[in-house]
């Protein structure tokens, strides 16, 4: 119940809601490449469901290609900050519906199911059994990741130490988006 | 126009070199075509679909050097997907069994396979360069294959390349009777480097002007691949370690002393500040700077070194040098002709307050009379600080701002950035290559096309208000090359104005766009020299045809001029209309 009302009070902030774009204008935050598992085309539901965790901060980063740096420059940059941050690697972590973001430090995990288990305690939620070809099954809730290059994939398709050098962002995601992953896209 | 014999006619011609005015002599008459084509060593292709490789080989049999170009510009910014094209096998099958003398390939933005590699490296005896930017596909087993194979080699450079690195010996297949090499560059290979190897070709190869290296090389070894060659004009140095112990920094800064032939630095991949004033003897002679990757470099240290470099005609630099920084530069780099100014923080999640704002650049503009090509990433602008530098500098070649935040208006006046820029395309008689940000509508359009008479390459991006901005550029701009759009409101009307002008041009990208599919199909129909794609990534999309609406919005769209039509190689969400 709680959710549904803050679905509401969402809805009706859109006017006022601060994001990029002309007036009149959908943004479109494509968040999917066809050689990777794709979101499905959900782009409305997305970006108030994006709106709902992200009002807080600079959508700019969420825009594919933007600032122009080369993918290259830009990987390259990224791997300097974590090493030289020293302490940790501190990661966001938003879940749909969820009033504001937390932030975890992936390198207190040894492996998946203990990441799993942190965020299910953080969020009060529980994630479903992964499989390697459908994905998360059995909730409503699948844990996806930003990588490097921006785009959007399944925790828990990589080796653990390949997914925290690449790791920038965690989003839970819940609801109608859920169903392509969860079923072998 | 016979007076003279051919063999002097061609002789001539080896003074022409410029592609562009080669291409000119080839239209006077039909004997100058002949001589032109069978004379011509350097063949410069910047879109790879325009032509194909028998038509290439046929008109150019003599061809050493080619340079091909294959995903457009937005691909670097992840906007093309990884499977769109730009594969340079089929070229260089074609190449071998023509038996062409292949010596020289340069390659931008294309896939190429190990099995390119082997194949380049196995077909032609002489070749002596391959250079490869922004290429992916392949891992050091290719590279080995070139090292292994090419027994001329001089030119193995590797610019910012996806290269899969298998840890092997690539650098163990240089034979020990190679010693033709005068450039080496693998600074972005990722993984272990055999130091002893490299010792020993470095050692071997005493034409070698040109070395950079990746993250993997140490500071002790540094010092003896310098000592091996103190003719290096140009180095890419990878990685300092932490707490250099005085031996080595010693020994380093002896090697360094005898580099008196070095112009160019860059690199310092991992980088201990402390390290740097090993190199303060030869900053004197420095005319180019390359510090864009070096994170670690701030502050104090940053500022000491470039004060010593006053010869300084090329400096690319991280954005964390500050305005301060750049006053600096200002004040000390009086030969600067290019400057290059990059995001330390790309992904927009940390308040950077060393950033650069307009403060810097009109500083550079006032104490560098010299510049000519600029790309500057910023916060924030003003129409004030852009009249400025155009009334300091009119003759930039290059203008790129980019402005992070998108939509961000003059921060003093909150008005758009038109004026802005209209100063700079006025000013600027003679520029050639401009990308825009801010906040913009179509009067700033208005100004490029009124003005930018030499504009060959523009880069739009949020901004305008309607399809009249569009058509201001393509009716003004009659030096267009290239025209790069993103999520601006440019529709089919500014798209279908004037179809024919898409032939005098390489290529128009349209993506995030108001352009439907109807428009793009409509474009298409007339058109049999133009391929035009959509690329449309979303799974869901790709409907049967017969349910297609026309008015539904194309997410990208691609299209160039070519003369061997439809592409044969495209993926299945790519659709050639």
């Amino acid at each position: 119940m709680e959710k549904v009302d803050v679905y509401d009070e969402l809805v009706n902030l859109k006017a006022t809601e601060l994001r990029l774009g002309l007036p009149g204008t959908e943004e479109t935050v494509s968040c999917g490449k066809s050689n990777k598992r794709a979101l499905p085309n959900d782009t409305e539901k997305e970006i108030e469901s994006t709106g709902k965790t992200e009002t807080a901060f600079p959508p700019k980063a969420q825009i594919v290609g933007w600032p122009p740096v080369r993918s290259y420059r830009k990987n390259n940059i990224q791997t300097k900050k974590n090493e030289s941050e020293g302490q940790g690697n501190y990661v966001k972590v938003s879940m749909d519906g969820a009033p504001y973001l937390r932030k975890i430090d992936l390198t207190m995990y040894k492996q998946y199911p203990e990441l799993m288990k942190s965020l299910e305690n953080m969020f009060k939620f529980s994630v479903g059994e992964y499989f390697e070809r459908e994905g998360y099954k059995g909730s409503d809730f699948v844990p996806t990741y930003e990588d490097k290059d921006g785009d959007w994939m399944l925790v828990g398709d990589v080796p653990w130490e390949m997914f925290v050098s690449s790791c920038k962002r965690l989003r839970i995601m819940k609801g109608s988006e859920v169903k392509g992953l969860g079923c072998g896209v | 126009m016979n007076y003279f014999p051919d063999e002097v006619i061609e002789h001539v011609f080896d003074f022409v070199v410029s592609h562009k005015d080669r291409n000119s002599i080839s239209l006077v008459c039909k004997s100058w075509h002949k001589i032109e084509r069978f004379s011509r060593k350097e063949v410069f292709i910047g879109n790879c679909y325009a032509i194909n490789p028998e038509r290439l080989i046929g008109r150019f049999p003599c061809l050493k050097s080619l340079t091909l170009k294959g995903k457009p510009h937005f691909a670097d910014f992840n906007l093309v997907p990884h499977e769109w094209g730009g594969f340079v096998l089929p070229w260089i099958e074609a190449l071998a069994r023509s038996r062409v003398g292949l010596e020289e390939l340069r390659l931008k933005r294309m896939v190429v396979t190990d099995e390119s590699l082997e194949l380049l490296s196995r077909s032609f005896a002489n070749f002596k360069s391959l250079v490869l930017v922004s290429c992916e596909g392949f891992t050091t087993d290719g590279l080995a294959s070139i090292a292994t194979n090419c027994r001329h080699l001089r030119e193995l450079d590797l610019q910012e390349n996806e290269i899969d690195d298998h840890r092997g010996q690539w650098l163990n297949c240089f034979p020990d009777s190679c010693t033709t090499l005068i450039s080496l560059n693998f600074a972005c290979l990722k993984g272990e480097t055999n130091v002893a190897a490299l010792e020993r070709l470095v050692a071997r190869s005493p034409n070698l002007k040109s070395l950079k290296l990746n993250r993997a090389v140490p500071l002790d070894a540094l010092a003896r691949l310098m000592s091996c060659a103190p003719q290096l004009v140009d180095l890419g140095v990878g990685s300092y370690e932490n707490e250099p112990d005085p031996e080595s920094f010693a020994k380093l800064m002896t090697a360094i002393e005898k580099c008196i032939s070095l112009r160019s630095l860059s690199g310092f991949l991992e980088v201990a500040p402390l390290c740097l004033p090993a190199f303060y003897p030869i900053c004197q002679n420095l005319i180019s700077l390359n510090l864009s990757y070096a994170a670690e470099i701030q502050g104090n240290h940053l500022i000491k070194l470039i004060q010593l470099c006053k010869r300084l005609q090329r400096l690319w630099i991280l954005d964390s040098i500050g305005d301060k920084g750049l006053v600096v530069v200002a004040d000390t780099c009086k030969e600067l002709q290019e400057l290059r100014v990059f995001p330390s923080d790309v992904h927009g999640e940390e308040d950077n307050i060393a950033a650069v704002t307009e403060v810097g650049l009109v500083a550079i503009s006032a104490g560098c009379p010299k510049l000519h090509s600029i790309l500057y990433f910023c916060k924030q602008m003003t129409n004030a600080a852009l009249i400025a530098v155009a009334k300091n500098c009119p003759n930039f070649i290059r203008f790129r701002l980019c402005i992070l935040e998108p939509h961000k208006p003059d921060h003093i006046t909150s008005q758009s950035l038109d004026e802005g820029f209209g100063a700079i395309v006025q000013a600027c008689k003679g520029l050639r290559r401009l990308s825009v940000s801010g906040l913009l509508t179509d009067q700033v359009f208005l100004y490029i096309g009124m003005y930018a008479e030499q504009l060959e390459m523009l880069s739009i991006a949020f901004a305008g208000d309607t399809d009249k901005g569009m058509l201001y550029v393509l009716n003004g701009c009659k030096k267009m090359r290239k025209l790069e759009i993103r999520d601006s409101p440019f529709g089919n009307a500014a798209l279908l104005a004037d179809v024919g002008r898409y032939e005098t041009m390489r290529s128009l990208w349209m993506s995030s766009c108001e352009v439907t599919l109807g428009g793009c199909k409509r474009l298409a129909q007339n058109s049999p020299r133009l391929n035009v794609e959509i690329i449309n990534e979303n799974e869901n999309n790709r409907m049967e045809q017969n349910e297609e609406d026309e008015g539904e919005k194309v997410d990208k769209l691609y299209l160039y001029r070519t003369v061997v039509g439809t592409r044969k190689d495209a993926p299945p969400y790519v659709r050639i209309l």
